[in-house]
């Protein structure tokens, strides 16, 4: 019953007696603007909220590396425009290397953090969990919608952090001190470093608050017969996502909490044995900088998992649905995802293999890193074996769930490369590793998010997005992404360092002009067609083709069981029984049956 | 229809305690992340040994005694006692303050002896002792609000809730930052020594 009491305790002031509220699921809710659409605490609002200031950050933090791509591209030309737009910070239109330096720490922290954590399972965690497991709601929509409210503030600190005179911190997303610990380091450790901290601990609350909900909520609120190994590999993904949260994020913030002492209050926690230029040696001593790195990463790798997860699971549910065929392996699916959320927690400190770790240590999480490689080719083969001789409707969802599986195969082969500390040597902090990343986290990530949107918009709106925009962004993000990335392992390979401001001084680098013109040009064109995107988006709220049939894709799982718009409570009556797992496509000759439909007496066992 | 539903949901949990049970875990990840960083410190160079505050003896034998007038408030509530529960957890409330003090009085005992835990000249080895603590102590107000908040529902003439959730959902959140406390006290009276 608690489905029902969490819900109209908390939406509606009305007494609602119980048996009615089971009876009648049809609420006349009185909803103002404000609760509707503002502090909404109904999950597939709030999933919209999230997803769209996801994409207003994304725009932002890929326009930043547009920026970043001029100056690499064009380290000699003039742009006037952008002293118009930047003022000071890109003096006779050239971006200062302050203004660089910051501009790739935002676009990191704003990409990781607020797109491809946030905008990933803030969105779909939250649209998928109650609609998929057959839930009316969150196990608790107020903190549901606090979640939401604290990312926004986190969002508005961290864009106010770009107005102030000294600038948004510059010293790189993973915030390593003492360029974060000390103010008197560099002009973005300033007031820049204090309120990239404070947007961090909110963010780190936004999550917190997110994923106790998902697990919870997973856990407690399935509806009858929705067993755990019936539930869609989607929720699988997201609780094992939440999980990592919860137990990672809190590590961050003590690594955090530290820091804050180091910079306010003359702590040596980070800091030992510094001087700096016109500010002289500092009095702090005893403290070691490997110790924050061991507590970021100690996050930091999990997270990488916290946005790659997601992305595997809409990118399983999309690849079954749309190859009308049973998704391969469904508990090797799920033993993999176990698996690799329990690595996740052991491999952080091969970020760490030039830091002064003991090498005999750094042996260790070589092999357990390279232990990752068997749940994600375990993963990797059964998307594969799910598309072979099955019967494809190319949608755009499932070009993006196939696009992402080739962007997580060739990004995933150069994690090999990276995981053996002896070869990591030469690759730590060159464009090899830019490369690696943007590919397997980013670019995969992305994809899996476009996936998800381009499939389920029309549960979200009740409206298709046009298909001809979609392929077209489909096919230039895909080609653009790997003629951006690709190049960058040569560069990585002749040891090309990341984050510099200018290569073309470097005799070693003076080869790579053209190349970095090269990637920036592309780079600008992918930007463009994510305005594209952009444009479908918010055009087809308004203007797309109207969704007729409640189950458009023909799936088995629950949301397609609810109204075309559903309401705050998702199921008009009773929430639907469940008799049977969710990938039922193609079996006894039906093309597929739905999660409520029972088991019949003849039917072949799957 | 009721009668299936309620006895499904009386085998389970209920949502609210089974997410405070998960954000338990959740600090407990970050206390693991603070302990594990003293560890790591304290085989380092330039590491200062100095004694516990004997204050702290005091302030757990307090925190002990919370933990019982939590858990006699919580059997006062299920009697429906609720004289003896606002009682009770009017006394638990100001033992936390008192808690609170106590630990703060340890700090003040650090600096005294001259060990310094914020500021220039401070040694990673005090500050911990003070971060962490004071952490704790978050946690510790965090319960010493919410129980204000419980106590003014209890005088509150105006609704009667007879939910014993609320109750205990407090009592394994007290009773947790306690044993939390417990734990951080032997970590620091065995590994600092």
């Amino acid at each position: 019953m608690s489905n029902e009491a969490i819900l109209h305790g908390q939406t509606t002031g009305h007494a609602h007696d119980a048996d009615h509220g089971a009876l009648d699921g049809h609420h006349h809710h009185h909803e103002s603007f404000i609760t509707k659409y503002i502090f909404s605490q109904d999950h597939k609002m709030i999933a919209k909220q999230f997803l769209i200031t996801g994409m207003v950050w994304a725009i932002l933090g890929g326009l930043m590396s547009v920026l970043f791509r001029l100056q690499l591209g064009y380290p000699d030309q003039s742009f006037p425009i952008l002293e118009s737009l930047l003022g000071k910070w890109a003096k006779g239109g050239i971006i200062q290397a302050d203004a660089y330096y910051a501009l790739v720490t935002m676009h990191g922290t704003v990409l990781v953090f607020f797109v491809l954590t946030a905008g990933l399972s803030g969105t779909f965690a939250n649209f998928l969990i109650p609609l998929q497991i057959g839930a009316r709601d969150m196990a608790s929509p107020f903190m549901n919608m606090l979640s939401y409210w604290f990312f926004f503030a986190a969002g508005i600190v961290m864009l106010s952090s770009l107005f102030v005179e000294t600038g948004p911190f510059s010293g790189g997303w993973t915030a390593y001190p003492p360029l974060s610990a000390l103010g008197s380091a560099s002009p973005g450790s300033k007031t820049g470093m204090d309120l990239w901290i404070i947007s961090m601990a909110l963010f780190v609350v936004s999550s917190l608050l997110g994923g106790l909900n998902y697990i919870a909520t997973i856990l407690n609120m399935r509806t009858k017969g929705m067993s755990m190994t019936r539930l869609p590999l989607t929720i699988w993904a997201l609780f094992f996502t939440a999980v990592l949260g919860v137990l990672s994020f809190p590590v961050l913030l003590s690594g955090f909490i530290l820091l804050i002492f180091d910079r306010n209050f003359g702590t040596s926690f980070y800091l030992s044995d510094i001087f700096i230029n016109g500010v002289g040696a500092l009095p702090n001593e005893g403290g070691s900088a490997i110790l924050y790195q061991h507590l970021f990463w100690f996050l930091g790798h999990p997270e990488v998992y916290i946005i790659i997860l997601p992305a595997m699971g809409i990118a399983s549910e999309v690849m079954s649905i749309n190859a009308r065929k049973p998704i391969f392996g469904y508990m090797a699916m799920l033993g993999s995802l176990f698996a690799i959320a329990i690595l996740s927690f052991l491999v952080w400190a091969h970020h760490m293999f030039v830091s002064g770790l003991n090498p005999f240590l750094g042996s260790f999480f070589v092999l357990l890193t390279l232990l990752i490689a068997v749940p994600s080719a375990i993963k990797v083969f059964n998307w594969l074996t799910t598309l072979w001789r099955g019967n494809i409707r190319f949608t755009p969802a499932m070009l993006y769930a196939i696009g992402f599986v080739s962007m997580f195969i060739s990004g995933g082969l150069t994690g090999i490369f990276l995981g053996n500390s002896a070869l990591d040597i030469h690759l730590h902090d060159t464009y090899f590793i830019v490369a690696h990343f943007h590919i397997v986290m980013g670019v995969a990530g992305m994809f899996g998010m476009f996936a998800g949107i381009y499939h389920w918009y029309p549960k979200m709106y009740g409206r298709y997005l046009n298909n001809t925009l979609a392929y077209i962004h489909f096919w230039i993000t895909m080609v653009g992404a790997y003629l951006i990335f690709w190049p960058m392992h040569y560069q990585g390979l002749a040891g090309m360092p990341r984050r510099y401001y200018d290569y073309s001084v470097w005799e070693s680098f003076k080869q790579f002009t053209d190349l970095n013109r090269f990637i920036t040009t592309v780079a600008m064109i992918v930007f463009a067609t994510q305005l594209l995107f952009l444009f479908n988006f918010f055009y087809s709220i308004f203007k797309g083709r109207k969704v007729k049939s409640q189950n458009p894709w023909g799936a088995n799982t629950l949301e397609w069981t609810t109204p075309i718009n559903p309401g705050h409570g998702n199921w008009e009556g009773e929430i639907p029984e469940v008799h049977r797992w969710p990938y039922d496509y193609g079996k006894d000759g039906h093309d597929f049956i739905a999660q409520t439909v029972p088991v019949g007496a003849s039917e072949s066992k799957h | 229809m009721m009668a299936t539903l309620s006895r499904e949901q009386k085998n389970k949990i209920h949502p609210y305690k089974f997410i405070l049970l998960i954000a338990i875990g959740s600090i407990v990840m970050m206390f693991a992340g603070f302990t594990s960083a003293y560890v790591v410190k304290s085989n380092q160079s330039n590491w200062l040994q100095f004694s516990m505050p004997p204050v702290f003896w005091y302030s757990t034998i307090v925190m002990l005694i919370s933990s019982l007038t939590i858990y006699l408030a919580e059997k006062a509530f299920k009697a429906r006692e609720m004289a003896r529960y606002r009682v009770l957890i009017t006394i638990t409330a100001i033992l936390g303050l008192v808690f609170m003090l106590l630990q703060w009085f340890g700090f003040s005992y650090l600096e005294e002896h001259g060990v310094q835990i914020i500021g220039s000249g401070s040694n990673p080895a005090a500050s911990f002792i003070g971060v962490i603590t004071g952490v704790h102590m978050l946690h510790v107000l965090g319960g010493v609000v919410a129980l204000l908040i419980m106590f003014f529902k209890a005088f509150s003439s105006r609704r009667k809730s007879y939910s014993g959730v609320p109750i205990d959902m407090m009592n394994i959140y007290w009773h947790f930052v306690d044993g939390l406390w417990i734990y951080l006290f032997i970590f620091f009276l065995y590994v600092s020594s």
